[in-house]
């Protein structure tokens, strides 16, 4: 059953290809410029595509293996995959490559510099810092897929419907949307984990999810309703497929890249956040071995030990820098204007 | 290229501007002439600065300045002396006639006399006023009337308390308590101001007290300027012109500054800046015994922790804790290894003895598994210790006190701690009774007296008793002391009860803790007393 | 444009509503603040009770939710638990976070931009590369290691600034905290700059101008440049917003006793009061800072009309 004309969202849509102020480049997050950089250039990307699809001249090939043949070719994409190849080896078998056991610490050797067998030191507990910064990968790397993958999934979901269905659901699932945006994530952090005394990971994931899926869920909107305006749906539509066939078979394949790309770049931010809720004493707690705990206990020893600040920090750096640049290539390579 | 260009003039904007900045700082006038300006860290105080609602150190430090009571405490000795007081008579140890030193003034010019201490009690005992420091008046009969423990209050003023002069009133206890006026030194005791009960708002804004300094401005939440009040008429005036007290949130923020210049005083240099304090400051870095202790307390109301043979294991976990390593390392000797539950700076003749504990306080790996093992293993398998991640320098100990567990007990998952979030969210848990392991339990004491390390903290039901301990003996002990008139037999029973807490091991007692502090340069004769709070009057500037 | 703006200013109130109630049951979640009042000590049951009457911490939720908010809008925002105003708080807070934020808006715009023009019209040259590789590290690393490495080397080190900041908080002392606070974004407005100006590069209307034969910098200044710098003042613009409330790291460590100061001082002490008026204010700024940039939006890119 054909709907006569797509009811128009709330916002007006600005004519030419142009996005929509409120689900572009304006959403800050609150998060810091990482969050919104994974935001507008999600943004940017889904607006570069335009309402009719990609390139408009030659398409013999499909957008994704466009895409991938892109990839493969770029050094970028190749050094920041191989990273992250290296940090799930890390994670799933850390012992690999770090023999000894984190939480053993011999508070005689605190703060002591390397020295052979103990190439990073040690830090202000007397533990060895190479073993725990090897073995904080599991936990980083844990926490920032599953807190993406609980924020796309929701994001998308809740997203994706209200840029389907439009009106009035639309315009609830908007401000519902305005309201988690509007509290500051450090602080809603804060406030939330403060209560938590439980040692697992979850609750983190859980606030993360809880306040990071606004930023997927304005994405998914968007790139939903450019989407569903597109030829071969309006086409569907008129050969009468059903709402749930046309957003799953029509619609999500073509409107997911943006998510795919912002996803990509949220997960290091979620890492990098997990060590400011850390250092801030709501993060995770011990035993759980995490570069968050030990940048933030590292911190008050800046002056005598900075090395055992420096290499937890230095991993978690890297391991956000290489997540931020995954994203970014697979961006580069989705997005055709910038080909 | 325009825009490369304004990025060199903003760059160079920059620099000049930090260079500016560089030279700035210190602040205040300098000169050895008594009016030089010292600052000092602060904490923002929790609660409203009227003297029976302050029961943390920060509030106390500016009250300390502020005002002047009965009694004060010796910085070096402890020792409660006549401040305000003229003289204090009791026959019966129940009754005591109070008379005021004639001279005294509030800064304001008022005159301090019998009845601004009684209106002052009166209002720090009523219920109605939310003073959270009332219980102090609890020994004063009428306590209960003016703060029931429940319902509305039946009078305003407590009957025990009568004005009979002007420089004279009369107290009257609800039972014989020997060293009452020794409590009187604490702030809660401080005489007030009508203005204090006249305008009250304008009070908290700017309070007026009769201590050697006044609060020349208040600025909520950043700073507080403290001058010297130059008519102050007791013997103990400001050596300085006065007192910048600035707030920081970070204490390791405050001792950067120290070095940097741009702050006179820290007086509680953070754990991780100790080892550098000796090279960076030199002698410029004081470290004495406060009447602070450090203890592990125990939920007795888990019947995990309750059962028979829970005695060893808690001696077990005591003797696995390597406590010299840790002062050492973590505090970097600024807190001493405990071998009793009350405090050396209470002398022995206060009755501090070392060594009570005995071999339960003893670093002995073998010794504490075994034990261990007797009493029937950890509860759960795993011990949670459990503090507040907010404040204080909490996690460093905690994570070293159970590695040595760990270490002693040869199982890395033998001990974790427990961080809770925030302060007020741990002391929820402590009063719920929701603690399912030990917990961290410090105790500042309010006056020098041994009877203030053990009665509140481990008499059945008393108000810091966060473990919900409960012995008949150690009771029995304790009444009998406070009973007895003779200083020395109640010191005598107060450590017999002491006894009976090392039997059972009641709280782990950890470590005494010492004030710590630096200064600058500018500043001489910069002492902590035993509550680890600066003597600011005696510090010279210049 | 005067219906678009009254129906944004509508949309505000429900999301003002619920952000707010939000807020409000997060740190009603956290629990009873009472007891931490007392120290070390069991707050004595008479006291606390009265002080829970007094806060209204003994009525249901709903009910303390209308009352405060029924207060915020005579602008009585509460008491703190030290019995100081919020108001009052907020009177010496604010000014101090609003000129930290000016200086990391003003690092954003001038160093951000100017970055990013350099880098978008020599794309794929070193300089551009290096920039590049600096923002992700920039980005990479958390705001408290920055913070904290550059007051150790600059404070304390090097003694070139003050490693914090004194309590009138004057620019000249924010100038680090600023730059530390907008480190992050600088590195996004670098990046969004360049990829504006690298795509409008080729746009046909800048193709026009040179064939039109004008000299080249005024093609880059005034074809170029404002037409490229639209999305980028949009994010600068809802970037305040977040700046503000997201200072509580930067405050924390360079001791500014600011907006992220007593949010933080707040809710260490569950003082709802606080910390939802504070909430509230920056809920507000959010909102009037989202829809300023949309009209910014229509008013630099004429193709725009709110209807």
């Amino acid at each position: 059953m054909p709907e006569p004309q797509p009811p128009r969202p709330p916002q007006s849509e600005p004519p030419g290809g142009g996005r929509a102020p409120e689900d572009g480049a304006v959403a800050a997050t609150g998060m810091g410029g990482a969050m919104d950089l994974a935001t507008s250039e999600g943004a940017t990307l889904e607006g570069a595509r335009g309402p009719d699809g990609a390139g408009p001249r030659d398409r013999p090939r499909s957008l994704w293996s466009d895409a991938w043949r892109d990839l493969r070719r770029n050094p970028v994409f190749l050094v920041s995959a191989l990273l992250i190849l290296f940090l799930v080896f890390v994670s799933l078998w850390p012992s690999a490559i770090a023999p000894g056991n984190p939480l053993a610490c011999d508070l005689a050797k605190a703060q002591e510099g390397s020295q052979p067998g103990h190439p990073f030191g040690f830090n202000g507990q007397g533990c060895d810092v190479y073993t725990r910064t090897v073995y904080g990968a599991r936990v980083s790397v844990t926490v920032g897929v599953l807190a993406t993958l609980g924020v796309a999934v929701l994001g998308s979901v809740l997203g994706g419907l209200a840029g389907f269905f439009g009106g009035v659901w639309d315009a609830i699932l908007s401000r519902i949307t305005d309201i988690f945006f509007a509290i500051p994530v450090v602080l809603g952090g804060l406030v939330l984990l403060s209560v938590v005394t439980s040692s697992t990971i979850w609750p983190v994931i859980g606030f993360m999810v809880l306040l990071g899926w606004p930023q997927i869920s304005r994405i998914a909107r968007g790139s939903v309703i450019t989407a569903r305006q597109n030829d071969y749906v309006q086409a569907a539509r008129a050969l009468g497929a059903s709402s749930p066939r046309m957003l799953l078979r029509h619609i999500a394949p073509n409107a997911v890249a943006p998510v795919i790309v912002v996803a990509t770049i949220a997960l290091g931010t979620y890492i990098a956040l997990e060590a400011t809720l850390s250092y801030l004493g709501v993060g995770l707690k011990p035993p759980t071995v995490s570069w968050g705990i030990d940048i933030s206990s590292a911190s008050a020893y800046i002056r005598q030990a900075p090395h055992a600040l420096l290499w937890p920090a230095g991993a978690l750096a890297v391991t956000v820098l290489a997540f931020i640049m995954l994203g970014d290539a697979v961006r580069d390579a989705l997005d055709p204007k910038l080909r | 290229m325009r825009g490369a260009r304004h990025a060199t003039w903003i760059a160079g904007a920059a620099a000049v501007a930090l260079a500016a900045t560089a030279c700035g700082g210190g602040g205040g006038s300098d000169g050895g002439d008594g009016s030089g300006v010292l600052s000092s860290s602060w904490g923002d105080p929790q609660n409203p600065l009227e003297p029976a609602n302050t029961n943390e150190v920060q509030g106390g430090k500016v009250l300390d300045m502020v005002f002047r009571g009965l009694k004060r405490y010796d910085a070096k000795t402890g020792e409660a002396k006549d401040m305000l007081a003229e003289k204090i008579e009791t026959s019966d140890s129940q009754n005591f006639t109070v008379t005021v030193e004639d001279g005294w003034t509030f800064s304001n010019g008022e005159k301090v006399t019998a009845r601004s201490f009684v209106d002052a009690w009166n209002y720090g005992a009523s219920l109605k006023n939310n003073q959270k420091n009332a219980y102090f008046f609890a020994y004063i009969d009428g306590y209960d009337e003016v703060h029931p423990e429940s319902g509305k209050q039946s009078a305003d003023t407590m009957s025990g308390l009568k004005v009979t002069g002007e420089r004279t009133f009369t107290i009257r206890l609800d039972q014989k308590f020997s060293t009452f006026p020794d409590t009187l030194g604490y702030a809660a005791f401080a005489p007030l101001p009508r203005a204090f009960f006249d305008d009250h708002d304008a009070w908290l804004k700017k309070p007026v007290g009769n201590g050697p300094y006044t609060v020349e401005s208040y600025t909520k939440g950043s700073q507080m300027s403290l001058r010297k009040w130059d008519d102050y008429p007791g013997d103990d005036k400001a050596e300085n012109g006065g007192v910048d007290l600035k707030v920081y949130t970070d204490n390791n923020t405050a001792y950067t500054d120290l070095m940097a210049g741009n702050l006179d005083l820290v007086d509680d240099v953070p754990a991780s800046q100790l080892k550098n304090a000796k090279s960076d400051l030199g002698d410029r870095y004081i470290n004495t015994p406060a009447g602070i202790i450090q203890t592990l307390a125990f939920p007795f109301y888990d019947d995990d922790w309750n059962k028979d043979g829970g005695e060893k294991v808690r001696k077990g976990l005591s003797m696995a804790i390597d406590r010299d390593q840790i002062t050492d390392t973590i505090f970097q000797k600024t807190r001493t290894p405990a071998t009793d539950w009350t405090s050396p700076v209470l002398g022995d003749d206060g009755g501090y003895e070392k060594g009570l504990c005995g071999d339960a306080c003893e670093y002995d790996p073998e010794q504490a598994k075994k034990l261990i093992e007797e009493g029937g293993g950890l509860p759960g398998g795993q011990v949670k210790i459990s503090y507040n991640a907010d404040t204080g320098s909490h996690r460093e100990w905690v994570d070293a006190v159970c590695n040595s567990i760990n270490n002693a007990l040869d199982n890395d998952k033998a001990c974790v701690g427990s961080p809770v979030g925030t302060f007020a969210d741990y002391r929820n848990r402590i009063t719920q009774s929701k603690m399912s392991g030990p917990f961290r339990a410090g105790w500042q004491m309010d006056y020098p007296l041994i009877q203030n390390f053990l009665q509140p903290l481990y008499y059945t039901n008393a108000s810091s008793n966060d473990g919900k301990w409960s012995d008949k003996e150690f009771d029995g002990l304790v009444d009998k002391a406070n009973a007895e008139t003779d200083t020395g037999k109640a010191v005598q029973y107060f450590q017999q009860a002491e006894e009976v807490l090392r039997d059972e091991m009641a709280a782990i007692p950890l470590w005494y803790q010492n004030g710590s502090a630096g200064y600058s340069d500018r500043l001489s004769d910069v002492a902590l007393n035993q509550f680890s709070v600066p003597v600011y009057n005696e510090i010279k500037v210049g | 444009m005067g219906r678009y703006v009254i129906r944004r200013l509508l949309q505000m109130i429900p999301v003002f509503v619920g952000a707010t109630l939000l807020i409000f049951l997060m740190v009603n979640v956290m629990g009873d603040p009472v007891a931490g009042l007392c120290g070390d000590k069991e707050c004595d049951p008479a006291t606390a009770a009265q002080l829970r009457r007094e806060f209204g911490l003994d009525k249901p939720v709903w009910q303390q939710y209308l009352t405060y908010m029924g207060n915020v809008f005579t602008g009585d925002f509460g008491t703190a638990f030290n019995g100081q105003k919020v108001t009052e708080l907020m009177s010496t807070a604010f000014p101090v976070t609003i000129r930290l934020t000016v200086v990391a808006v003003l690092f954003e715009i001038v160093v951000g931009i100017a970055l990013g023009v350099v880098t978008g019209l020599r794309r794929g040259r070193p300089v551009d590369t290096a920039v590049l590789v600096l923002t992700l590290v920039v980005i990479s690393v958390p705001t408290f290691v920055t913070g904290l490495l550059l007051q150790l080397l600059l404070g304390v080190q090097w003694s070139w600034i003050r490693p914090s900041v004194s309590a009138e908080a004057p620019f000249g002392e924010l100038i680090v905290p600023g730059l530390v606070l907008a480190s992050v974004s600088l590195a996004y407005v670098t990046r969004l700059t360049r990829t504006s100006i690298a795509e409008n590069r080729r746009a046909d209307y800048v193709r026009t101008a040179i064939a039109k034969g004008l000299p080249r910098r005024r093609v880059v200044t005034r074809h170029l440049l404002r037409n490229s710098l639209i999305p980028v003042v949009t994010f600068i613009g809802t970037d305040v917003g977040a700046l503000m409330g997201g200072a509580i790291v930067t405050e924390r460590i360079f001791n500014i006793h600011g907006v992220g100061f007593q949010l933080y001082q707040g809710i260490l002490r569950q003082n709802t009061q606080t910390v939802v008026g504070f909430v509230t204010v920056l809920v507000l700024v959010f909102l009037v800072a989202n829809l300023l940039v949309d009209l910014l939006y229509a008013v630099l890119d004429p193709r725009i009309r709110y209807a």
